[in-house]
C-alpha cells in the first residue's frame, strides 16, 4: 500500500469517528440541589446505557439562582438549557406565555393516567400537560408525641387552630429549651407567606376577590395573623422571623420543638434516625383549620421537568423527561438506593405499593394530605386565580416577598398586626393597579 | 524624632489587631471547621468549636459529584484574563489622565466610577440579548469581556492613583532623552510603578474571582466558575451546610493561598506613595 492510499484510509477512518461523535446529541439539563435530583444525577449512568446517542451535561443551582437564571433564558429565547426544573407555580404562568412545550407524547410507558390528579391538574393548561412531575409534597402537622402525652393531650383526627393553640402553650418549657411550636417566619413569598397564605385559605379567607380586589382589610386576615403572631410570640423559639424550613428542621430534629407544620418532606428528615434525636417520638396529622372548617389550606408544591420552547434538541429532552418520571425510574431508585428514597407525591401506584408503605410510614398522611389540596379552588370564597400556598400570577414573586416582609416585621415586634396589614393592603392595591389587575 | 511608645501601649495595639483580625477571620475558620463536621453536627445548636469527629466525608462527596478541576480552570481563565486585558486598557488611559489631565478629565473619572454605582440586574437583560446574538453566553470569552468591563473603571482608578505619586519629571527626562511614548509608559513608568500596578493585579483578580452575578446569570454548563459550583450545594430544603462549607473551602482556597504568598506585595502596593 503506498502513501497515499494510507492516508486516504486514515482521513476516512477520521471522518467516521468524527461523524460518529457529532451524532450524539448532548442536552443540558438545569436542577436544584435537592436530595432525589441529586440522587438522579447519579442515575444518569443507567440512561447513557439505553440512550447512548444523548449525552447529559447537568447545571445545578440553589433554588432562587436557578430561578432568576432560568427565567431570563426562557425570556429572552437564550436556548441555554433543553430540560427545566420548574415549580408548580411557574408551569401554568410559563405555559400560557408559549414557554413550554407541550409534553402529550411521552411514550407508552409513561402511564399518564397513574399521576396522581391533583399534581396533574396543576400542570394542565389547556387540557395540556406542560411539564413531567418529578416529586410532589403537601403541608401537614408534625408533632412530637412524648411531649403532647406529657400535656395530657391527644391527637384530634382533624385539629383545629384552637387546639393548636392550646397544645403549644402546654407543650411549651422555655426553661428546658422546649417551644410549643416552630413555623415559618422568613420573609419571602415561598417562605413565611407559603404557610401565611395557606393558613388564611384554613381560616376561609383568600388574597384577591373576583375583582382583583386584595383582601387584607377582611377580617380572615386579621384572625390569621392575630393568631399566628399570638402562638409565635408566646409559644415559638426566640428569633422565629429569620427561621426558614433548614432552620426548623434543625429545631425540631434536634429536640426544640413540639408542633411543626411545613412540607411533607420533613416527615422522611425527622423520622431519620441518623439525622433526627426525635425520630422515635414523631408522628403526623392534618395540617390544621378553623373550628367547623374544612378547608386545611393544604399546599401543593412539585418540582417538574418541563422543555422550554427554545430548545433545538426537544426529542432528545423528551426522551430524557420521559425517563426521569416514568415508573420505570422508581423501579430504577427502588433496586439501586432503597425503596424508601423514591421521589414521593407523583403517581397512585406508589401509594398502592406494599413495600413503599411499610419503608415510609408517613407515607398515607403524605397521600391524604396532597389529595386534600385543590389548587384550582384554594379558597373557600369564589377567587379568580388558581394555587394554593401561592397566586398563580407573575406578579406573585414581587407582592408576595414585599407582604412577607411586612408580617415579619410584625413578628420581630417592629410592627403591630394593623399596621402590618394596612401597608400589605395599600402595597398590593398599589402593585396590582399597576400591573393592570383590579376590574 | 521617634515617639516613645511603652510596652504597654504597644501590647494593647498588638492584641487589638489580633482581636480584629480574629473577628474578621472568624467566617472563613468556621466554614472550613464545618467543612470537616458530619451534617448532625454541623447543625447542631451547641456546635463545638474543635472537639468533633472530623470527617472527610463532605469533600469526598463534593469531589464525585462536581468537577472541580474544570470549574477552577474556568474562574484562572476568566478571572487572570480579564484582569490582564483591562490593565491592558487601564495603563495607557491613567497615563494620559495623570500626565496629560485635560479640563474633564476628573469629570471623566467620576464618570467611569459612576458606572459602577448601577445595579448590575438593570443592565442584564441588554447584556444577556447581546451576548445570545454573538454566540457568547456560556463561554469563557464571553465573561473575560464583562468582567474587564465590570473592573475596568476600579483598575483605571486604582493606576490612576499610584500614577500620580511619580514625579512627572522623570517622564520628563525620559522624553528628553529620547524615549518615544510607547518606551516612556513601558521602560520608565511601568517599572516605577510595579508595586501599585501588582497590588491593581492582585485585587482585581480576587474581585473577577469571587465575581458572582454575571459568572452566575452568562453560564450554563460549560464556562461555569467556581462560583457556580459554590452555588450548586446550597438548597433551601434539607441539610446541606457541611456540604456547602466543603465546596466553599474548596473554592476560596486558591485566592486564600494567592493572597497569603504575595500580602508584602499587596501592602506594599496598598501604601505606595503613603510616606514620603
Amino acid at each position: 500500500m503506498n502513501v497515499t492510499a494510507r492516508a486516504l484510509m486514515g482521513a476516512s477512518l477520521l471522518l467516521a469517528a468524527t461523524s460518529a461523535v457529532s451524532a450524539q446529541t448532548t442536552i443540558t439539563v438545569a436542577t436544584v440541589n435537592n436530595g432525589d435530583m441529586i440522587r438522579m444525577q447519579r442515575l444518569t449512568s443507567d440512561f447513557n446505557a439505553k440512550h447512548p446517542d444523548i449525552k447529559v451535561n447537568w447545571v445545578t443551582l440553589e433554588e432562587n439562582v436557578l430561578r432568576q437564571r432560568v427565567t431570563t433564558d426562557i425570556a429572552s429565547k437564550g436556548g441555554q438549557y433543553d430540560v427545566l426544573t420548574i415549580g408548580n407555580y411557574e408551569v401554568p404562568i410559563w405555559a400560557k406565555q408559549n414557554w413550554l412545550l407541550p409534553l402529550d407524547n411521552l411514550g407508552a410507558d409513561y402511564d399518564q393516567a397513574d399521576l396522581l390528579p391533583q399534581v396533574a391538574a396543576a400542570l394542565t393548561v389547556g387540557g395540556k400537560l406542560y411539564a413531567a412531575p418529578f416529586y410532589a409534597e403537601s403541608s401537614m402537622l408534625m408533632y412530637r408525641t412524648d411531649l403532647l402525652e406529657k400535656a395530657g393531650l391527644k391527637m384530634p383526627e382533624n385539629p383545629d387552630w384552637g387546639f393548636i393553640t392550646d397544645a403549644a402553650a402546654k407543650m411549651t418549657d422555655k426553661a428546658a429549651g422546649v417551644y410549643g411550636i416552630c413555623l415559618r417566619g422568613k420573609a419571602g413569598w415561598g417562605e413565611n407567606m407559603a404557610f401565611l397564605t395557606s393558613m388564611n385559605n384554613s381560616m376561609g379567607g383568600a388574597w384577591f376577590d373576583m375583582q382583583w380586589k386584595p383582601q387584607f382589610d377582611k377580617p380572615e386576615w386579621k384572625k390569621t395573623l392575630d393568631a399566628y403572631l399570638k402562638l409565635m410570640t408566646s409559644y415559638g423559639p426566640p428569633g422565629s422571623s429569620s427561621n426558614g424550613f433548614n432552620e426548623n428542621l434543625a429545631l425540631f430534629q434536634t429536640g426544640k420543638c413540639g408542633m411543626w407544620i411545613d412540607a411533607t418532606v420533613a416527615a422522611s428528615f425527622i423520622s431519620d434516625p441518623k439525622e433526627s434525636k426525635v425520630a422515635d417520638k414523631v408522628s403526623f396529622a392534618p395540617a390544621p383549620t378553623r373550628a367547623g372548617g374544612s378547608n386545611h389550606g393544604n399546599w401543593l408544591w412539585s418540582w417538574n421537568l418541563a422543555i422550554p420552547a427554545s430548545t433545538t434538541k426537544a426529542d432528545a429532552a423528551k426522551t430524557f423527561v420521559a425517563w426521569a418520571t416514568s415508573p420505570a425510574y422508581t423501579k430504577l431508585v427502588a433496586e439501586k438506593e432503597g425503596i424508601a428514597n423514591v421521589p414521593p407525591g407523583t403517581r397512585t401506584s406508589l401509594y398502592k405499593n406494599e413495600a413503599y408503605l411499610k419503608a415510609a410510614p408517613f407515607a398515607p398522611m403524605t397521600l391524604k394530605a396532597i389529595e386534600a389540596a385543590n389548587t384550582q379552588k384554594p379558597s373557600e370564597q369564589p377567587v379568580p386565580y388558581t394555587g394554593g400556598q401561592f397566586v398563580a400570577i407573575p406578579e406573585f414573586q414581587a407582592i408576595g416577598t414585599a407582604v412577607g416582609q411586612q408580617f415579619s416585621a410584625a413578628l420581630a415586634g417592629k410592627a403591630t398586626a394593623d399596621q402590618a396589614l394596612a401597608a400589605s393592603q395599600a402595597l398590593t392595591s398599589r402593585e396590582m393597579t399597576r400591573a393592570g389587575y383590579p376590574k | 524624632m521617634a515617639r516613645n511608645v511603652s510596652t504597654g501601649r504597644k501590647a494593647a495595639v498588638t492584641a487589638l489587631a489580633w482581636g480584629v483580625g480574629l473577628v474578621i477571620f472568624f467566617p472563613i475558620l468556621w466554614t472550613v471547621l464545618t467543612s470537616f463536621k458530619t451534617e448532625g453536627e454541623a447543625i447542631n445548636a451547641h456546635p463545638s468549636f474543635l472537639f468533633f469527629d472530623w470527617t472527610l466525608e463532605n469533600y469526598h462527596t463534593v469531589n464525585e459529584r462536581s468537577d472541580y478541576l474544570a470549574h477552577f480552570w474556568n474562574s484562572v481563565v476568566i478571572a487572570l484574563g480579564s484582569t490582564l486585558i483591562g490593565l491592558l486598557i487601564a495603563i495607557p488611559a491613567a497615563w494620559s489622565m495623570a500626565f496629560v489631565p485635560g479640563k474633564r478629565t476628573k469629570d471623566l473619572l467620576m464618570w467611569m466610577l459612576s458606572t459602577k454605582m448601577m445595579p448590575a440586574v438593570g443592565v442584564l437583560v441588554p447584556i444577556y440579548l447581546l451576548a445570545r446574538d454573538t454566540g457568547l453566553l456560556d463561554s469563557k470569552t464571553g465573561l473575560v469581556i464583562v468582567l474587564t468591563l465590570v473592573n475596568l473603571p476600579i483598575i483605571v482608578w486604582m493606576l490612576y492613583t499610584y500614577f500620580k505619586e511619580i514625579p512627572g519629571e522623570i517622564l520628563e527626562a525620559a522624553r528628553m532623552d529620547g524615549a518615544s511614548l510607547g518606551s516612556e509608559i513601558l521602560y520608565v513608568l511601568t517599572p516605577m510603578a510595579v508595586p501599585g500596578i501588582a497590588s491593581t493585579l492582585l485585587l482585581n483578580v480576587i474581585l473577577a474571582w469571587n465575581e458572582s452575578f454575571w459568572t452566575l446569570n452568562l453560564t450554563a454548563a460549560n464556562s461555569a466558575p467556581l462560583t457556580a459550583f459554590i452555588a450548586s450545594y446550597s438548597s433551601p430544603e434539607g441539610l446541606f451546610y457541611a456540604k456547602l462549607s466543603a465546596a466553599s473551602t474548596m473554592a476560596i482556597a486558591p485566592i486564600l493561598i494567592l493572597g497569603w504568598f504575595s500580602q508584602k506585595q499587596l501592602v506594599r502596593g496598598l501604601t505606595f506613595g503613603a510616606v514620603k
